[in-house]
């Protein structure tokens, strides 16, 4: 358990700082390592101090409550309703590295041309208003969608589809609406300025998903190794899915191959825990095909600007996961399931429909708790966004008066 | 004098220079350029986003050769960079005034 919450904080740096950072423009590269960076110290600090408590002390349907503030009573002793073979703190630690990676998947939306207090002052809002009611109402004890400790609307997530990808992919789309589009979109050229260190990254997110979702079985045990099968194979099905759709109008790329992966990875994640790896192979492949088509089609046709496609790829992934998730989990992958209460496989359509009450909920939770905390910021920081000097010349000079690649030094 | 400027494609550079080296050529400045005649550039696509590249890389050579030189030097460029395909590149010659090794202080022919 440990080396699985290891490999999800490597997942966030540097898999996604290389990921993003390295696909944005050379003057802004520093910029953009550091929100990830921002967010593995400041949301680790938030969840001591009372993310924890908020998202898994045992409060409303809705929230927790502060049992649990300043990690008092999470030791060593394991919480048998969340993990009975670990440590109640290993447990923590797991879910601490989730609160992390979720708001800096939101930073690719907004990346180039948010200054950096409001960013700061964006994430910590955005954990408080929906990071932790979401991870409450799915995973906490009484949570309003817990399917497994006493939820009155069953939603299946294993391993974070609605708690991870929607909420952060959807509020992605409402920052790259209320931001606006880079300064100069469209008419200057805007290329990933590394593509092989985005590709390491690519890969480095790949290898941290093990820890993500087969890490989320909780144990050694089948249901991880079952977990494993699942990400690994979506993701494979998924790289082939992009690259063929591309290879269809030009030329197989490498940046669709690494995208693919992640989509796959993305529609996986809720149901890891619950699918067989035939469904798997399907999921993936649907999932880089519909994010393909998110991301170079629909991102077009109604011309936002989602920087580095965090709702392309973790929006629409996300929720095309957990309708997915509700056609093909079986009590046959995760005997946690009640009798007669999995999937659509399981002949129990009905599933699908918890399913969808829970993508509406965190559609709309990460849409109205965006919209707020944007307002807030503006109102607070005088503007999100840097000015058009501030961005012309980059967000490394302008924010953090750094350069990346000093290679006359 | 004569200055002789060379655009040629990269991969014709090591012909070229031994082309030059059989016409008793020793001197000579080469660097990596950009841009574009007739010829086509290329496209590329990120995520559906379409740049096309039309500045391509060459390489240019400039090298400063008595007058009565010309003819062959131009002759051996030609030899050694020429596939006769389009975008082989092209071959401008122009006047020079004055040449002076910094050296010694030598001018004219005597500084080639």
């Amino acid at each position: 358990m440990l080396v699985s919450c290891a490999l999800v904080l490597m997942m966030t740096g540097p898999g996604l700082a290389l990921f993003y950072g390295c696909l944005v423009r050379k003057k802004n590269v520093l910029a953009t390592m550091m929100q990830s960076f921002t967010l593995m110290a400041l949301a680790t600090v938030l969840w001591a101090i009372i993310g924890y408590s908020l998202s898994f002390g045992e409060g409303s349907a809705f929230i927790g409550d502060l049992r649990y503030l300043m990690l008092e009573g999470v030791g060593g002793d394991p919480m048998p309703d969340y993990a009975a073979t670990i440590p109640h703190q290993t447990w923590m630690l797991f879910q601490m590295m989730f609160a992390i990676i979720t708001p800096a998947l939101i930073t690719g939306a907004f990346a180039e041309r948010m200054k950096f207090g409001a960013m700061c002052l964006f994430m910590t809002l955005w954990s408080f208003l929906v990071y932790y009611p979401m991870a409450h109402m799915v995973w906490g004890k009484g949570g309003l969608l817990n399917a497994f400790l006493g939820g009155s609307i069953p939603c299946f997530d294993f391993a974070g589809g609605t708690v991870v990808h929607i909420t952060s992919g959807v509020s992605a789309l409402v920052c790259a609406l209320y931001l606006g589009k880079r300064k100069g979109y469209g008419t200057e050229p805007m290329k990933p300025h590394s593509l092989v260190l985005s590709f390491i990254g690519a890969c480095l997110l790949w290898v941290g998903w093990f820890g993500f979702n087969a890490g989320s079985a909780l144990a050694a045990n089948a249901l991880a190794s079952s977990a494993f099968t699942a990400t690994h194979f979506a993701a494979a099905t998924a790289a082939i899915g992009w690259v063929l759709m591309e290879w269809l109008h030009s030329k197989p790329s490498v940046l669709g191959g690494i995208s693919g992966a992640v989509a796959g990875l993305v529609v996986i994640t809720p149901a890891s825990g619950f699918v067989k790896p035939g469904p798997a192979l399907i999921m993936g492949f649907v999932g880089g095909i519909v994010c393909y088509f998110m991301v170079v089609k629909v991102k077009n046709m109604f011309n936002y600007d989602d920087s580095l496609d965090a709702f392309g790829v973790h929006g629409a992934g996300g929720t095309l996961g957990a309708i997915l998730t509700g056609v093909f989990a079986t009590k046959a992958v995760n005997s946690a399931i009640a009798d007669g209460k999995g999937g659509l496989i399981d002949g129990n359509g009905g599933q699908i429909v918890n399913q969808l009450i829970g993508v509406a909920i965190a559609w709309g939770i990460a849409i109205v708790g965006t919209l707020i905390i944007l307002k807030i910021c503006d109102i607070v920081c005088g503007g999100v966004r840097a000015t058009p000097e501030q961005e012309t010349i980059g967000l490394d000079v302008s924010q953090h008066g750094e350069e990346g690649y000093n290679f006359d030094a | 004098m004569k200055k002789i400027e060379a655009i040629i494609q990269p991969f014709k550079l090591e012909d070229v220079k031994a082309a030059l080296k059989k016409a008793g050529v020793d001197g000579l400045t080469i660097s990596e350029v950009r841009g574009h005649g007739r010829e086509k550039g290329h496209t590329e696509i990120y995520r559906g986003q379409e740049y096309e590249v039309q500045e391509i890389p060459r390489l240019k050579l400039e090298l400063v050769v008595p007058a009565a030189q010309v003819d062959e030097v131009v002759a051996a460029i030609i030899e050694g960079a020429r596939t006769g395909k389009i975008g082989d590149g092209k071959i401008f010659v122009s006047e020079v005034s004055q040449a002076i090794r910094i050296r010694n202080g030598d001018a004219g022919e005597a500084a080639l």
